[in-house]
């Protein structure tokens, strides 16, 4: 950045790690999270809100990171995809939900599916067994140039009902 | 002869057979688990934007905002000035670090117009709103963007070319300065006696359709990342692009570098659709700036940029006339297609030129001719987009059935069963010639079975019962059918080379471009069935110009055929040769022998056996040391599947729809696809192309318009703007799959990426025309907004 462009220290908890940085103001959470800290895996589709590609969490909410300047998050837990994983066992690595995706070739090319993810996460812990209707209508805030959806939706609701709630 | 297998059922082509109850790994034709996912799902896909490169900088291009402009005044200082900012190229700039400004036409062409592609940088004239002017290159993006606000330009305004039908005007202004005309090219297609089967025909019908595409819109836009090695006087450039080598050539070409110096390789890609199959210019600009700058450069589109400065395929007006006979029978198709080219062609007319020789489709056709016009305007530059033209010849051959049914007062289904190729007829000679001039010739499939599962599926019989009981209760219920078929598996060739290394370590490269569809996957599934190993055993490289010197890429749905029959070739002979290796170092002819789990072991005692990778260790040569007799070096192999065929895909849609006559909704309740694609590699990922075609046919049916007003100022430069279909709009799509083995290809595969998507716009409006019917709407345009919808409706009522 250049020398005169304002800046500002947040922390930001971002897969529960805790980090202090010193970070643009202008700079918005995505670029955040993939420039200063490498988290990659949040990816930038339109920069303008509708895509849905730069979906985390933010305190558990899901939040656009293209709309969300960085120092918005200062004090915030973000959750991005980088943590679905977790500690998964299995010769992939993969948490239940991406599992789901992968059992249901819920993805192609890949890029919009984080943020889908993220998403999905947020429905399935506010509700553990959605029908297809409102899986649509959380995916109706994404979207997919290859996929048609209709493997998403049958990802979601194959994750939904592993993890007990049926639907 | 060919066969039809049931739905669910796969053709594998056959591998020797067990001969003691072990049975061999069946890859090809599995539901195999993609072996992209697991990267893909945890976030750790490596996309363009993605590459950690030590200290890069940014660039950011100046672009027009003018649909046509003379530049008289362009002020660099303040940009130049600009803390941060390491370089400010304009056209005269940048054409000292090229061999040329103007960037090379992507096809080659005896016949277009001289200079009509697009230059590097323009900054005298400019022709298209997005046109690239200005390249600045600075320590971050928000500099170089910071940077762009403070570039001073005056532009004089030239008159504008809009619309085809303006740039056919005697008094339209010309697109471009140095174009010697808005024509790029006038062409005629066609075959038999037009004239005479129209003059003696019973019935004569004409159709003015409008037909509009948008633009490929991939989630992940165009991005280039360079890095030039002054030490070697190479450059490596990563680029997402659908066709890694032609990108290679044009860069070596346009820097004056040999070819074995500039290594372009595509990471992963986040989809394509056509938007990333040409050389842009900006993928010459950034390693210019690189290899002048000697730092990394990168530059990453962003959306807006998307939308104005990659391609779209836009507009095509069609007046067209069919001949048929009293049953319905078509006699002749002739006509005129207009075709909106943009301001400059930068591919070739493959895309006008596809759309005039598929129109007869599936369809018998006796005489045809179609006068094709290749249109300039002010708008951005024109080639292919998933279907490549297909789509929209689709939905003038479809049209023109639905009228001749309504006409004659005979069914569309049964309209279509008197037309279409009978299997007997295959294979069938189209008349036609593809623009290479290789004659078209459908190679297999069985159309009106195909027609029939799509009819049975969606319970064709029992739809007027069903439209009636709706309308008793106040809704307007359609149905309507589409047939397609889509010529695939463009040559000449691809390549393939399988190495199995010394540590046993097996790679498969290849010239095709995964740009999303699972390519990987279903190439190790092919080399896996010959190998027998999991398909995590073979590590693919697709799109890397370092490690294979060949390849075409990813266009024409060709890669499964074009790539997967390379590999077929190459695992097969790195089989065989392994086997034939082993028959001398197990001292076991090699019927007794077989290849299991990466070695080759004797079937009667499993126990002795060589592995693989002995074999390559033993290949690779130790000084002095005779190789096996009869054995060449080197435990690989290189496929290079050369073809001129094609193998020609088909599908019939059938879909009901609902219309809401007071707000003009539609909603699609159901839609069945019906699909022959040969032999599937794997099923799954084959429904997976099908689900994405389909519903990139309904944003070309309901939603997806690319809109300029009249002074060729684009007026949808937002996701919020140009609407790409969500979930909610999209039903289940209930796909089928009969499995024709092409006779073009080894593995009797035909292509899937785009044949979703052709039958899709003119199947719902179909249905929509079938809804409307109270009100005798006709329809004869594509995309039908629920704005348009209502005024057809209103003007139908009031005529």
């Amino acid at each position: 950045m250049s020398s005169d462009e304002p800046v500002r220290a947040i922390s930001v908890t971002v897969n529960g790690t805790v980090h202090r940085r010193e970070v643009a103001e202008r700079k918005n959470l995505a670029d955040f999270l993939r420039q200063d800290l490498q988290l990659t895996g949040t990816h930038v589709g339109c920069e303008h809100g509708v895509c849905g590609a730069c979906t985390v969490l933010v305190d558990g909410v899901s939040a656009r990171g293209c709309l969300m300047l960085a120092v918005q998050a200062d004090g915030c837990s973000v959750e991005t995809v980088e943590s679905l994983a977790g500690d998964a066992p299995g010769p992939s690595g993969l948490g239940p939900l991406q599992q789901a995706f992968r059992d249901r070739h819920a993805l192609q090319c890949g890029f919009c599916t984080p943020g889908i993810l993220m998403s999905l996460t947020e429905l399935l812990r506010d509700d553990p067994a959605p029908d297809e209707h409102a899986v649509r209508l959380v995916l109706s805030g994404h979207l997919c140039r290859c996929t048609g959806y209709q493997n998403i939706v049958a990802a979601a609701l194959q994750a939904a009902s592993k993890a007990g709630g049926g639907s | 002869m060919d066969t039809i297998v049931p739905a669910g059922q796969v053709v594998v082509p056959a591998t020797a057979a067990p001969a003691d109850g072990y049975t061999a790994r069946r890859m090809f034709g599995t539901r195999a688990a993609r072996i992209e996912d697991p990267a893909l799902l945890r976030g750790e896909g490596r996309y363009l934007d993605d590459i950690r490169m030590p200290d890069p900088l940014h660039a950011a291009f100046l672009r027009s905002p003018h649909a046509h402009a003379r530049v008289t005044r362009l002020d660099l200082s303040a940009a130049r000035a600009l803390p941060g900012v390491v370089a400010v190229f304009d056209a005269d700039r940048i054409a000292r670090e090229l061999t040329g400004l103007r960037m090379p036409l992507g096809f080659p062409s005896a016949t277009l117009q001289k200079d009509i592609t697009p230059w590097v940088l323009s900054c005298t004239e400019v022709a298209f709103v997005g046109e690239a002017m200005v390249m600045v290159v600075a320590e971050s993006r928000a500099i170089a963007e910071d940077a762009l606000a403070l570039i001073e330009v005056d532009f004089e305004p030239l008159p504008i070319v809009h619309d085809c039908h303006q740039a056919l005007d005697a008094q339209a202004p010309v697109v471009r300065s140095d174009a010697v005309s808005n024509i790029a090219e006038q062409l005629q297609v066609g075959f038999g006696e037009v004239d005479p089967a129209f003059a003696a025909a019973p019935h004569v019908f004409t159709e003015s359709l409008f037909v509009h595409r948008g633009a490929a819109h991939p989630m992940e836009g165009r991005g280039v990342l360079a890095r030039y090695d002054p030490v070697e006087d190479a450059i490596t450039v990563w680029t997402s692009t659908q066709m890694a080598h032609e990108v290679m050539h044009s860069i070596a070409a346009m820097l004056g570098m040999d070819q074995h110096n500039v290594r372009v390789v595509a990471p992963d890609v986040g989809g394509g659709f056509g938007c990333k199959y040409l050389t842009y210019p900006e993928e010459v600009a950034i390693p210019a700036a690189a290899r002048c700058l000697g730092r990394p450069v990168k530059w990453v589109e962003d959306r807006a940029e998307h939308f104005v400065s990659a391609i779209h395929e836009r507009d095509q007006y069609w007046d067209v006339d069919i001949a048929v006979d009293g049953q319905g029978r078509i006699l002749g198709v002739r006509g005129r297609l207009l075709h909106d080219q943009g301001a400059y062609t930068p591919q070739g007319i493959n895309l006008p030129y596809n759309a005039a020789t598929s129109v007869t489709g599936p369809y018998r056709v006796p005489a045809y001719r179609m006068d094709v016009l290749i249109c300039q305007t002010n708008k951005t530059p024109v080639i292919p987009v998933r279907g490549a033209g297909y789509p929209q010849a689709a939905f003038v051959m479809e049209r023109l059935l639905d009228r001749v049914a309504r006409e004659l007062g005979i069914d569309r289904a049964e309209v279509r069963s008197r037309n279409l190729i009978p299997p007997e007829k295959m294979p069938y000679d189209k008349g036609l010639t593809n623009r290479a001039g290789v004659r078209s010739i459908v190679d297999s499939g069985d159309y009106p079975a195909t027609q029939a599962e799509a009819l049975a599926r969606i319970d064709y019989v029992g739809f007027p019962a069903r439209q009636r009981e709706a309308r008793a209760r106040g809704r307007y219920l359609g149905l309507g059918i589409a047939n397609a078929v889509k010529a695939t598996s463009r040559g000449p060739f691809e390549s393939a080379v399988i190495r199995v290394s010394p540590q046993g370590r097996i790679d498969l490269y290849t010239g095709a471009l995964a740009m999303g569809q699972g390519l990987a996957t279903a190439l190790a599934q092919i080399a896996a069935e010959q190998l027998d190993v999991p398909l995590e055993a073979i590590h693919v490289t697709c799109g890397d110009t370092g490690r294979v010197s060949l390849g075409m890429g990813g266009f024409a749905s060709r890669q499964t055929v074009m790539a997967g029959s390379s590999v077929h070739l190459a695992a097969v002979e790195v089989r065989d040769k392994a086997l034939k290796v082993g028959e001398q170092l197990l001292g076991v002819p090699m019927a007794g022998l077989r290849l299991r789990d990466g070695r080759v072991e004797v079937i009667a005692t499993p126990a002795r056996f060589v592995t693989l990778s002995d074999i390559a260790r033993k290949l690779k040569g130790a000084p002095g040391y005779s190789l096996p007799p009869g054995i060449t070096p080197g435990l690989e192999s290189t496929g290079l599947f050369q073809t001129n065929s094609q193998a020609h895909a088909n599908a019939c849609h059938a879909c009901e729809v609902e219309v809401d006559p007071g707000t003009g909704a539609v909603r699609i309740l159901r839609y069945v696809a019906v699909h022959d694609s040969g032999c599937l590699v794997n099923p799954t990922m084959a429904e997976g192309q099908i689900h994405g075609g389909v519903v990139h046919g309904i944003g070309n049916a309901l939603f997806e318009k690319m809109g300029y007003d009249e002074e060729a100022q684009p007026v949808t430069g937002t996701f919020a703007d140009y609407l790409l279909p969500t979930s909610t709009e999209i039903p289940q799509i209930e796909v089928v799959f009969l499995q024709t083995p092409s006779p073009t290809n080894p593995i009797g595969v035909k292509g899937i990426g785009e044949a979703g998507t052709i039958p899709v716009a003119p199947a719902i409006v179909s249905a929509i025309e079938d809804a409307l019917a109270p009100w005798k709407v006709h329809l004869a345009e594509a995309p039908l907004s629920p704005v348009r919808l209502l005024e057809l409706i209103d003007a139908s009522a009031a005529a």
